[in-house]
């Protein structure tokens, strides 16, 4: 499904590398897990693949059903089945949630060549995944996540990821600032999605979401690159021992 | 004194050919104006009031010549709106194209027929909110117009008007020159709503007097036209009474020079004002709102909400003031004036004042001028939004709150659609 090959990144700004040779290869259906310190790179990770400026790709190539990732538009990305859950969801006043919605489904359907979904079709579909998500229609109806709360945005997050039925999932510390039961209803969301043909890659601090969130593959990642990939069992060790024997280790 | 004789030269040559005309109360309103207007004379750029436009091209004598414009297949605004439709062209009007002013509970009489006629509640509007709207800045514009117009109409509203009154100003002549006053008048418990859409002229000085009696609701919705070289200078004047409403919203798209100046008072307790504006702008558009909000009457509500789109050199200014008279206790007072700028040419100039002499008032303000978004730009994206989309949502998104001070929401989608046409057509 997707595959990173010697991923190297700078900052564009600055003459900053971040990511310094990154490999990884996620099968169809798998469920990734990169964890890591703070600043060994796992956020920008994902915001180099989801696209983002301010980043400049110095070699390497990242691949999704064997396209190059790298050279789309992220809206591009989007459409070919990527999607990135942010760690901090953006406010858009203004923004009506479900206008943002449908404006996505239909722009991704159109760039694959379907036909838009009628409104009155994505609103069935909406209300019933909102549901599950325990998103009321009063949140639908605000801005973009415009005065939710942490655990809202989060949900929405998976809302917008459950509409737009992607290949490739990106969870970007989805657990971060969420209590237990948030994070429970969140896990659930994306067990949910969880199938043959979707996979995931699950960005976390954290081994607690991986409990929920059962994954195939633990990487961990320190200065830019994967420095150990394991079972679930490497989860567990990191959150006994922490990163330092790990570091140690690499060295 | 080189300043004074500048102004009162300026003056001699804009009134050249024309001349103030009837001899009844309307008359007299007109020379009154007229001497108020000779002891002012006409603005200059070495106005403090007029420090961010230069008004020379709105006081020479002869305008500057306006390329008509061809709107395509756009319909006029408000086109679908059911309505008393009133047309002028280049300013005068044309009653051939125009509906039966017939409305139930609304008088409504061109001023040509309203000189000989004795319309008691009109002397007390005509020209007399203009001159009250003469403090502290003179705004000899609008005494111009009061003095020298001849088209426009008197309206009062005695009831709830079943539907609007919808001016369209239709722009024919390259070189017209317009001079338009209305002069409105809301009885207590009245309702009505006034549309205005076109450019008029390639020059047109405007004023509109508005007083909406105890309890009664006034509703002004206008879109100045598409004509890239038209320029404008309009003025409403408004005094609002108890418990009345008072609202006020312009798109401008477009123009080359408009300056809209909005003078209201809140002269009853319970009054609520809101004046808002929505203006997009590419390359040569110098847009300029002008505000002068005044409260008296007590526990009065008054919004300011004035948001610019602007690109490739466009200008765009802000000049505010909320005015909280002593007595006026628990004034709630909100002004806010944005600019986006869509590139590094363009420019914002804010000026937001308030003066405050009651001690129980609520009165906040802001002004920013910034870009688009960038992080909420990739999220649009990262979401399949393609950028162009993405940066139009996120513009009209910018837009929304003056665009919410509409109250009627097939004319809101009116002027969203019409502001999204706009950006289509002017990529960035």
């Amino acid at each position: 499904m997707l595959e990173i090959k010697n991923l190297h990144v700078k900052l564009e700004e600055e003459d900053k590398v971040i990511l310094n040779g990154v490999d990884l290869k996620i099968g169809a259906g798998e469920v990734h897990a990169i964890m890591g310190p703070n600043g060994s790179g796992k956020s920008t990770l994902s915001y180099v693949l989801a696209g983002r400026e301010g980043y400049e790709v110095t070699e390497g190539s990242a691949t999704l059903e064997g396209a190059e990732l790298l050279e789309m538009e992220p809206e591009e990305r989007a459409a070919s089945g990527l999607f990135l859950a942010f760690q901090y969801p953006v406010e858009i006043p203004g923004v009506g949630n479900m206008t943002f919605l449908r404006t996505a489904v239909n722009a991704q359907r159109k760039a694959r060549g379907e036909d838009e979904l009628s409104a009155g079709d994505f609103l069935k579909i909406v209300r019933a995944k909102a549901k599950t998500l325990q998103i009321d229609a009063e949140m639908l109806k605000r801005p973009v996540n415009v005065g939710f709360s942490g655990g809202e945005k989060k949900r929405n997050e998976i809302l917008q990821m459950a509409m737009l039925e992607p290949k490739m999932c990106i969870l970007d510390e989805t657990d971060s600032g969420l209590d237990v039961d948030a994070m429970k209803l969140v896990a659930e969301g994306v067990n949910a999605l969880r199938d043959a043909g979707r996979s995931f890659l699950v960005i976390t601090h954290y081994q607690r979401l991986l409990d929920h969130i059962k994954p195939d593959v633990v990487h961990i990642m320190a200065a830019g690159r994967i420095i150990k990939s394991g079972g679930p069992e490497l989860a567990l060790e990191v959150e006994n021992n922490g990163y330092a024997d790990l570091l140690a280790e690499a060295k | 004194m080189a300043l004074a004789q500048a102004k009162s030269d300026a003056l001699a040559a804009r009134l050249d050919g024309l001349a103030v005309g009837g001899s009844g109360w309307l008359g007299a309103a007109r020379r009154d104006a007229a001497s108020r207007l000779a002891a002012m004379g006409l603005p200059n750029k070495r106005d403090e009031y007029w420090r961010y436009t230069d008004p020379a091209s709105l006081t020479q004598a002869a305008p500057m010549p306006a390329a008509l414009f061809d709107a395509g297949d756009e319909a006029p605004a408000f086109d679908g709106i059911d309505a008393v439709k009133l047309v002028f062209v280049d300013g005068v009007f044309d009653a051939a194209q125009s509906d039966d002013p017939a409305l139930a509970g609304v008088e409504i009489t061109h001023l040509s027929k309203a000189d000989g006629v004795d319309i008691h509640w009109a002397r007390e509007v005509y020209g007399v909110l203009e001159t009250r709207g003469q403090t502290p800045v003179h705004r000899p514009l609008a005494t111009l117009n009061t003095a020298y117009a001849a088209e426009g109409f008197l309206i009062r509203a005695t009831a709830k008007a079943a539907k609007p009154v919808s001016f369209t100003y239709l722009h024919r002549a390259e070189h017209s020159d317009a001079l338009i006053h209305h002069c409105i008048k809301l009885e207590k418990g009245a309702e009505l709503t006034i549309l205005e859409n076109g450019p008029a002229a390639a020059r047109i000085t405007s004023v509109m007097e508005v007083e909406v009696a105890d309890t009664a609701r006034f509703h002004h919705i206008r879109a100045q036209g598409r004509d890239h070289e038209r320029r404008a200078a309009t003025h409403v004047f408004s005094r609002v009474g108890a418990g009345a409403l008072f609202k006020s919203f312009t798109l401008t798209a477009n123009g080359c020079l408009t300056r809209n100046e909005q003078i209201v008072e809140l002269v009853g307790n319970d009054g609520v004002a809101h004046v808002a504006g929505a203006a997009v702008g590419d390359g040569t558009f110098h847009h300029d709102d002008t505000v002068f909000m005044t409260h008296e009457g007590q526990r009065c509500e008054s919004r300011q909400v004035f948001k610019k789109v602007l690109m490739n050199g466009a200008v765009g200014v802000f000049q505010g003031k909320i005015l909280v008279k002593q007595g006026a206790q628990k004034t709630d007072g909100y002004q806010i004036s944005q600019s986006l700028l869509l590139d590094g040419d363009s420019q914002f100039l804010a000026k937001p004042e308030l003066e405050i002499y009651a001690d129980d008032v609520k009165c906040s303000h802001g002004s920013t001028s910034g870009a688009i978004d960038d992080t909420a730009l990739f999220y649009l994206q990262s979401r399949g939004v393609p950028k162009r989309v993405a940066q139009s949502l996120l513009v009209l998104a910018f837009l929304a709150e003056a665009i919410g001070e509409i109250e009627d929401e097939a004319i809101a989608e009116d002027i969203r659609s019409r502001l999204e046409g706009w950006l289509q057509r002017h990529e960035h």
